[in-house]
């Protein structure tokens, strides 16, 4: 039987905490990468929080979930939080729940380069 | 005229969330036979994806149970997937339809589940009785290939 392989790398400047989202988002793995990516932004208190989902291969409606929990955890510590490299399919998603409107959250596209000031 | 099953998947896991992501690539492999797009392939991954899900976490809710895959692939280049659920059921399908509704308050389910299903797909059906069990229907047109 096969493991849905993903996971969570952080790397942290001064008070932005980004971290890369690798491998397949569905409800089986989203509990791990959500407890990683909690216990990383409950310890440092960002201000700004950049998920990086380029290298995410698939994402279903856990995917969804697990950022609308993240938004939660940004607004509770303070932080705003930045989704990049959000790809057309995963866009579709976000899009039919709104994701776009909610406050406090900024998507863009493309890699974060062009993204963060 | 009628169209015609020209090739059947049906198969059986245990409704552990690991098997999400083996049912949704072993439906794809598959669907793969025809020669779909890498658009619609990645829809019915998608679709699959949240169709099990559902059965697992809303369905059996965490117990134990089998979730019933079956894929159909016709003639015409359509396909017609159909999971299946021994579990709860749905007691009101409308509502559960709707998207962001959800049952599961802590669990951080976003309830565009069946949103994404019909989003992904060209038909969704629902039948579920309460106690019983939930039966879910997608279906997809597959366009036509260059060499026909």
């Amino acid at each position: 039987m096969r493991e849905t392989k993903s996971s969570v790398r952080f790397s942290h400047i001064g008070t932005i905490l980004r971290a890369e989202l690798f491998g397949e988002i569905d409800h089986h793995t989203a509990k791990h990468i959500r407890e990683e990516l909690d216990k990383q932004i409950y310890t440092l208190l960002p201000k700004e929080i950049v998920l990086s989902l380029s290298d995410v291969g698939f994402m279903d409606s856990s995917g969804l979930g697990l950022i609308v929990g993240r938004l939660v955890t940004a607004k509770e510590v303070g932080a705003t939080l930045t989704l990049t490299g959000v790809d057309a399919r995963t866009m579709k998603i976000f899009e039919m729940a709104g994701l776009e409107r909610m406050r406090g959250l900024v998507i863009c596209p493309q890699e974060e380069k062009r993204c963060i000031p | 005229m009628k169209k015609r099953c020209i090739n059947r998947l049906v198969c059986t896991l245990p409704a552990l969330s690991c098997n999400e992501s083996v049912a949704r690539s072993l439906v794809a492999a598959f669907v793969s036979l025809p020669d779909p797009t890498i658009e619609e392939l990645a829809d019915i991954r998608c679709a699959v994806s949240e169709a099990v899900t559902n059965a697992i976490v809303h369905g059996y809710r965490g117990k134990t149970g089998e979730v019933y895959i079956s894929v159909k692939l016709f003639d015409d280049r359509s396909v017609r997937i159909e999971v299946r659920d021994k579990g709860v059921g749905i007691a009101d399908i409308k509502e559960a339809r709707q998207p962001l509704f959800t049952t599961d308050k802590s669990g951080e389910r976003s309830g565009m589940g069946f949103a994404v299903m019909e989003a992904f797909t060209d038909k969704l059906r629902v039948y579920s009785t309460l106690g019983r069990g939930t039966r879910v229907v997608l279906e997809k047109q597959l366009s036509k290939t260059d060499n026909g």
